[in-house]
């Protein structure tokens, strides 16, 4: 029996103008990882909400056709029966959690499967060990950061391992690391148990390799069903924003199929004599070690930019009191026109260092310098909207300069993320006259939480164009992919202090999982770290493979005469 | 905003004492034995030794430093308001401090040194019972009361859990949108407006976030029927120290409340009982309070 089936299933939202889902029919088998991909507003949420049961019970709206959980109909049975047979992770990890503390928060899942005391102490032990949540177990929920919010909120939807798990963006609050780490251990999970897994992500390079299908929507349909292979062929003709980088790269050198991941994308390259022996092989000699450790050495003691300083940190500590000091020491000097990405894993100090920046807090050592005033976009747009009108946040010409003036009558909580971004941006960047603000910095903290490619491909834009104004850009991100589009330099913070700091090619394409997935395929060589610059690089290596084999011709034809 | 922000200073954190190493129901009889203690006395003697005792309570369960800070303003006031209401308010007491005139409503007001000191004692119980309930807050695991709670009525018990929880999704919604107001470029029109705009945004979304979580819960299945009554937690060695603690308080207080060995009267001329059982009752009530704190095994 199917875990999950959908039978023409159509849903709008009360009042809403047009259909969030419309004739979706399709069936998850035990065991199947698919992934959701789409642009935003595609309606994958609304699937998924479907899914879990909320849609139609807690949304109301009209609701079409069928949708069954392991054989319950959600149209007979509501979120709490479904919840006994699918887990379930929405967006913001926030409202995700329940109890006030970590243990009560698993605990809580389990007694209300009817499960009793050792058994609800043996899964509160596996589930913590599975995702590294060992040492929250008794913290209080409120005192988590986002990334450690959605880890408990994960565990609490996986602890009674579920037939099925329903996931809408579990990687968003996430670094690099543990996002991979989470993929991989719902991959194992699914392995293991036979769960059925439906993930929402829009970095499709961090899961892909690890579904056995892809269903893609747009305008509330599901428009391509395949594995990923499939589906990337399918985006590379159809909707490019939808493409992996591998896939881009590949395609863009000129070679086929398009790779599902690093692997595959390696593969490719090796048959086509593209990658060099000892490229990305993972193998780090003696040597490799030296002139890497010489080369972090050399990249900590960056000297400071030339240009106009636009922003300087000095020395700067951050120390809680009765807790640990979250900023030690950090130096940070920006130039204006410069544009930096900050980079680092869950708790490495990113945003305290922005909120230093845009004189939210103050260091208790060190200083914080600034040549103007620098504009601070915080990692939630909607906190910055008091008002229910966009129009009253924002003077006329504000609004007009960001490309809002035709929603000036709508409630800003309804607006779109790319637009809330936007509009946020242009109330941090209001001058209330006829021209915004010229800051000398502009400070975003994660930025492209839950945006789709386009969207942030325009938010690249952007920000290289108040660059080019002369305004800093720094920038805290997860997303190296984004980083790469726009930033010149990253500073890459661990434990509160920078670690690395240099041109965002040398800093990024030798790493790991801060490197991005071009980087990852070429093993950093060349610094090559976005789709267009790998091509680039792997033309120019076939080319020289077709000269030095046409000179091997020539040179055998003239020792044959 | 900032009562939302201070709530969650005084919110409960598991910390290495010995009263959070009790299960939190125990700890929640303990504090509550304290404030009715103060509320059968009326000694100020003894209501002093209570006072010391909770203050001391709180010091050894690392909790004093919040709750002199909820403290610190309404405090004070409390206090304040207490003898200065009853100064104007009753017309009891032979020492007449001056003599005030005609208020209308309130009569002839004629402030006594009697109405005072029986105003300060008033004040000093509502203290106790205050920092009781403080120490309670910030030392009773909600989740032991919440589980008790469940296990009684399962749906007072989720009203419970969502109202806790919206206590700190809000605080922490309130501070965000504090701090994104402090991005703006322009300088606010005033203090007051601004923490309205705040206090107004967030209860807007009070509603959409009790609903949210009311979805997560329902999701969970915790509504589900046949669900499985919640474990209890397992003793702690400490349970017994503040039981009896507890037990040992309130027996204590009835017995001086009731032999009238420690009699207050304040009216008309002020008289407080400072023979031995008074002496040694206060003692005796510190001694109950603070001994269940020494042995330190198994705090962490």
């Amino acid at each position: 029996m199917s875990v999950l089936t959908f039978t023409d299933v159509g849903y709008s939202y009360p009042d809403a103008a047009r259909p969030s889902l419309s004739g979706i029919s399709l069936q998850l088998e035990p065991g199947e990882f698919c992934v959701l991909a789409g642009l935003s507003g595609s309606g994958k949420s609304t699937l998924l909400r479907a899914a879990a049961g909320l849609v139609p019970h807690f949304h109301g709206g009209s609701f079409a056709g069928r949708v069954s959980v392991a054989g319950l109909d959600t149209r007979e049975h509501g979120p709490a029966d479904i919840g006994l047979l699918a887990g379930t992770l929405l967006q913001d990890p926030e409202t995700q959690i329940v109890m006030s503390t970590v243990r009560a928060e698993l605990e809580l899942a389990m007694e209300s499967r009817g499960h009793g005391a050792s058994a609800v102490a043996r899964a509160v032990e596996e589930v913590s060990l599975a995702l590294g949540i060992g040492e929250l177990l008794e913290r209080a929920t409120s005192e988590l950061s986002g990334g450690e919010l959605q880890r408990v909120a994960l565990a609490a939807a996986l602890i009674a391992r579920p037939p099925l798990v329903l996931l809408d963006e579990p990687t968003s609050q996430l670094d690099p690391v543990a996002g991979d780490e989470l993929i991989w251990q719902l991959r194992r999970l699914n392995q293991e148990s036979d769960t059925a897994v439906l993930l929402i992500e829009h970095r499709l390079e961090r899961c892909l390799a690890a579904a056995d299908r892809v269903l893609a929507m747009d305008a509330g349909a599901i428009v391509c069903d395949s594995d990923p292979r499939g589906f990337l062929e399918w985006a590379s003709e159809q909707r490019p924003e939808l493409r992996t980088p591998a896939a881009s790269l590949i395609a863009e050198a000129g070679l086929e199929p398009p790779p599902a991941g690093v692997k595959q994308a390696r593969a490719t390259l090796r048959r086509a004599g593209l990658l060099l022996s000892n490229e990305g092989e993972g193998e780090v000699s003696h040597l490799q070690t030296q002139q890497r450790e010489g080369f972090a050495a050399r990249l900590k003691r960056r000297a400071k930019p030339e240009g106009e300083t636009a922003l300087e940190l000095k020395g700067v500590w951050h120390e809680l009191r009765d807790g640990p000091a979250i900023l030690r020491g950090v130096d940070l000097h920006v130039a204006r026109g410069e544009t930096v990405v900050l980079m680092g894993r869950n708790g490495a100090g990113k945003s305290t260092l922005l909120r230093h920046a845009g004189g939210l807090m103050e260091p208790t050592r060190g200083r914080v310098h600034s040549a103007g005033r620098t504009a601070l976009l915080l990692q939630n747009p909607g906190d910055y909207f008091l008002a229910e009108r966009v129009g009253s946040e924002v003077s006329p010409a504000a609004l007009e300069a960001a490309g809002l003036a035709e929603l000036a009558e709508r409630n800003p909580r309804d607006l779109s993320g790319g637009q809330r971004q936007r509009l946020a941006l242009a109330i941090v960047l209001d001058s209330g006259g006829a021209q915004p603000l010229h800051p000398a910095a502009i400070a975003l903290d994660e930025p492209t939480r839950g945006m789709d490619r386009s969207e942030k491909h325009k938010l690249a834009a952007w920000l290289s164009r108040r660059a080019a104004e002369g305004v800093a850009v720094v920038v805290a991100t997860h997303d190296g992919e984004f980083a790469a589009e726009f930033a010149r330099r990253a500073v890459l913070l661990a434990s509160g202090r920078v670690i690395a700091d240099g041109p965002i090619e040398e800093v990024l394409a030798g790493g790991w999982y801060f490197a991005t997935e071009t980087a990852r395929i070429l093993g950093g060589a060349g610094g090559a770290l976005r789709p267009a610059d790998g091509a680039r690089l792997l033309r120019e290596r076939r080319r020289k493979i077709y000269a030095s084999s046409d000179t091997a011709v020539v040179a055998a034809g003239e020792a044959e005469a | 905003m900032s009562a939302l922000a201070g709530a969650t200073s005084i919110a409960y954190r598991r910390r290495a004492s010995p009263l959070h190493a009790a299960r939190g129901t125990i700890a929640a009889c303990y504090g509550l034995s304290i404030a009715i203690a103060a509320l059968l006395l009326n000694n100020p003697i003894l209501l002093g030794a209570l006072l010391f005792s909770v203050l001391a309570a709180a010091a050894a369960a690392g909790v004093l430093r919040p709750l002199l800070l909820a403290m610190r303003i309404s405090g004070p006031i409390v206090l304040l308001t207490c003898i200065v209401v009853n100064a104007f308010v009753s017309h009891y007491g032979l020492t007449v401090l001056a003599r005030l005139g005609n208020w209308g409503v309130l009569g002839q007001v004629d402030p006594t040194l009697e109405a005072i000191v029986y105003g300060a004692v008033v004040g000093l119980r509502l203290l106790i019972v205050t920092f009781s309930c403080l120490l309670i807050v910030c030392a009773a695991n909600p989740q032991d009361l919440l589980r008790a709670c469940r296990r009684v009525s399962p749906r007072s018990a989720l009203t419970a859990a969502i109202a806790t929880r919206l206590v700190s999704v809000l605080a922490a919604d309130a501070r965000r949108l504090a701090d994104a107001q402090r991005c703006r470029p322009e300088a606010n029109p005033s203090r007051q407006r601004a923490r309205l705009a705040i206090l107004r945004a967030t209860l807007t979304g009070a509603f959409d976030r009790s609903l949210d979580i009311a979805a997560m819960l329902e999701m969970r299945g915790y509504a589900a029927a046949g669900r499985a009554l919640p474990a209890g937690k397992e003793a702690s060695r400490h349970d017994l120290a503040f039981a009896l603690g507890a037990l040992g308080t309130l027996s204590l207080s009835l017995v001086l409340a009731l032999s009238g060995a420690a009699a207050f009267d304040a009216y008309p001329l002020i008289h407080i009982d400072t023979g031995a059982p008074v002496i040694v009752g206060a003692t005796l009530l510190g001694a109950l309070a603070l001994l269940p704190f020494l042995d330190r095994r198994g705090i962490q």
